[in-house]
């Protein structure tokens, strides 16, 4: 492209050229200038991961300053704001687990027969429209199912469990595990649909019942794309913040029991925000390391999806 | 082995068509309890919030009261913060999805902005927010702005709209780009007369489904510092005494949907639950609209394109 439009410029200079060509430096001049404009676009990405990681950290290396990283991770009590403070993030940590366990028990299951099901079983106008159906469903606001999990979910579990209180990880965790069912599926089914008919004709012309092949041979030739579909509903338990902090309470609670009520990192920062904290003071520097640290949670769990992923890779 | 008689071969062959049957059973019923969650939620607010369907509702502001609040402030903040948010999002968005397609050499740079982009979507909302909190609201000084809001909602919803643009533009045969070279046109011009406008219902699809999810986020408008009893409006330009600014409203305090929700759900007295179950299905009924214009948008390219 360089090199015609020099020499398109050198021949403005020997013959008479129509001006529409004799412009073609300046088109040029427009051609990078406008890749720099697209590259600079591109590049805000990594500018916002960048940014990212910088508020986390500085603020972050602020709060370890005052408190010891050994602190933060061995204490057993929450209580930033209060003259006694403690800093002991697994307390939260431990809330976020819970609910993102009971979350999965859910998710998980349901997920995958879904998936089985409309990618084995379901003829296509099932398929058609059950699919947007489901993304409906992933696209409801988390504001609107923690208004669900509370008001709804919560009262009707108290009548099957009369002990539960108001606010549990128990109603949360399953409301966010309904939530999070469209991902897994939608992301399984791809995967199940990716592997090749012949695989599965190969297993009828053996006898074998529709049933077995999904789970002989179609989950096992998908098993790395439904555990990456796996890893993106873990993630995106770990990083719900609505659901928890309407339906879950956020009294900082060191439990391993969903039927307490507890905060999570997620609905720690939520409470914080909504109260003043001035700029600056610990208190605001408490929910960019537990920001980090949910952070580093997800960091870890995609990390070990894309190692899932590259070992159980199947190539047909 | 010993051979099987007609009738163990049928057994057999029953047995497996039961398994199959009741598995077949599972996922129906998985499908409509999915469905019927879906179905039960929109019934509850219905029911619930039904008192409030009057138009006094959509033009009060919050209020003590419980019958006389409504969603004024939130629905009109909730306007405002999406129209920042797509006047930012959807040029860097394009622009970024075409550099990508179009541009990109395959180098390290190529690649580190690709792992990137992939890497960012699995961030959760929150963290924006404590990113929009740090940078905007404190080192820019926005404040607890609508710039602000709709600035973090930009960049969390970039990667979807990066992502639908590049499979649009990748749907295109390379055919269309030698045909527009070959008559003389630039990279530029091949992309702005051809590839553009050929992928714009793709992108379509991407910018309406990632503003859906922009719509309905809570959590990183609250981390930035959002109030949630907000009784006024932002300034209308040229409006007032004395008159604001064109851009004016840009650095208002505001409130969103569904931090109103948030802050009706939350409080003890029942009286407001009314209130959050009507602005809670006012939200989803934002929502669904915008993903079912999507879901159709995509169904009719999917018919009307070949190439």
């Amino acid at each position: 492209m360089n090199s015609t439009a020099m020499s398109l410029k050198a021949s403005t200079d020997l013959h008479q050229v129509s001006d529409r060509l004799s412009f073609s430096a300046m088109r040029n001049w427009k051609e990078r200038l406008i890749e720099a404009v697209l590259l600079a676009a591109a590049a805000v990405s990594v500018l916002t991961t960048l940014g990212i990681v910088y508020v986390l950290l500085s603020e972050s290396v602020r709060f370890f300053e005052t408190i010891s990283i050994i602190d933060f991770l061995t204490d057993t009590q929450w209580t930033p704001l209060f003259d006694d403070a403690h800093f002991g993030i697994m307390v939260l940590v431990s809330g976020t687990l819970v609910s993102s366990f009971v979350a999965l028990v859910v998710a998980i299951p349901v997920g995958t027969v879904i998936a089985i099901y409309l990618s084995e079983f379901a003829d296509s106008r099932v398929r058609e429209v059950a699919k947007p159906v489901l993304e409906l469903l992933g696209g409801i606001p988390t504001i609107v199912f923690g208004y669900f999990a509370l008001l709804v979910v919560t009262p009707i579990l108290q009548v099957v469990l009369p002990g539960l209180p108001g606010f549990s990880l128990l109603s949360a965790g399953l409301v966010m595990g309904i939530m999070i069912v469209p991902y897994i599926s939608s992301l399984s089914e791809d995967a199940m649909r990716a592997v090749p008919m012949s695989m599965r004709e190969g297993s009828y012309a053996m006898g074998a019942t529709r049933l077995y092949t999904a789970i002989h041979v179609v989950v096992p030739a998908a098993i790395s794309g439904l555990a990456a579909s796996y890893i993106l509903g873990i993630s995106r338990a770990v990083g719900e913040t609505m659901i928890l902090a309407v339906a879950a309470g956020m009294q900082p609670n060191l439990t391993w029991n969903p039927m307490e009520p507890a905060a999570t990192i997620t609905s720690y920062i939520v409470q914080v925000a909504l109260g003043d904290l001035p700029h600056g003071s610990i208190g605001y520097q408490t929910i960019f390391a537990a920001g980090l640290t949910l952070l580093l949670i997800t960091l870890v769990f995609n990390i070990l999806g894309q190692w899932l992923r590259a070992k159980y890779r199947e190539n047909y | 082995m010993k051979a099987l008689t007609t009738e163990e071969i049928r057994a057999v062959i029953a047995r497996g068509k039961l398994r199959d049957n009741l598995f077949k059973a599972l996922g129906i019923f998985c499908l409509s309890f999915a469905l019927l969650v879906i179905v039960a939620l929109i019934a509850d607010m219905v029911i619930k919030g039904s008192e409030r369907f009057t138009l006094d509702f959509f033009l009060n502001f919050a209020s003590r009261r419980a019958t006389q609040a409504g969603i004024l402030s939130a629905w009109v903040g909730s306007l405002l913060v999406m129209f920042v948010t797509a006047l930012a999002a959807v040029p860097l968005g394009v622009a970024a999805g075409l550099y990508l397609e179009e541009y990109a050499k395959r180098n390290w740079i190529t690649t580190v902005i690709e792992i990137n982009i992939t890497n960012l979507a699995a961030v959760p909302s929150i963290v924006y927010g404590l990113l929009a909190l740090g940078i905007f609201v404190y080192q820019f000084g926005f404040g607890q702005s609508i710039l602000s809001a709709g600035l973090t909602l930009a960049l969390l919803i970039l990667p979807i709209i990066i992502v639908s643009t590049r499979e649009a533009i990748r749907a295109i045969p390379a055919m269309i780009r030698e045909g527009s070279m070959a008559v003389g046109a630039t990279r530029w011009q091949t992309c702005r007369y051809h590839i553009v406008p050929y992928a714009m219902p793709g992108i379509l699809t991407g910018v309406i489904i990632g503003l859906a999810r922009a719509i309905g986020e809570t959590a990183p408008i609250i981390t930035i510092g959002a109030l949630t009893f907000i009784a006024f409006l932002p300034p209308a330009p040229f409006a007032g005494e004395p008159a604001a600014g064109l851009f004016d409203w840009v650095m208002a305090p505001f409130t969103v949907m569904p931090i109103q929700i948030f802050n009706w759900t939350s409080r003890p007295d029942p009286a407001f639950e009314v209130n959050a179950a009507a602005a809670g299905f006012v939200l989803m009924a934002m929502v669904l609209s915008m993903n079912a214009v999507a879901i159709y948008l995509r169904y009719k390219m999917r018919k009307n394109i070949k190439w």
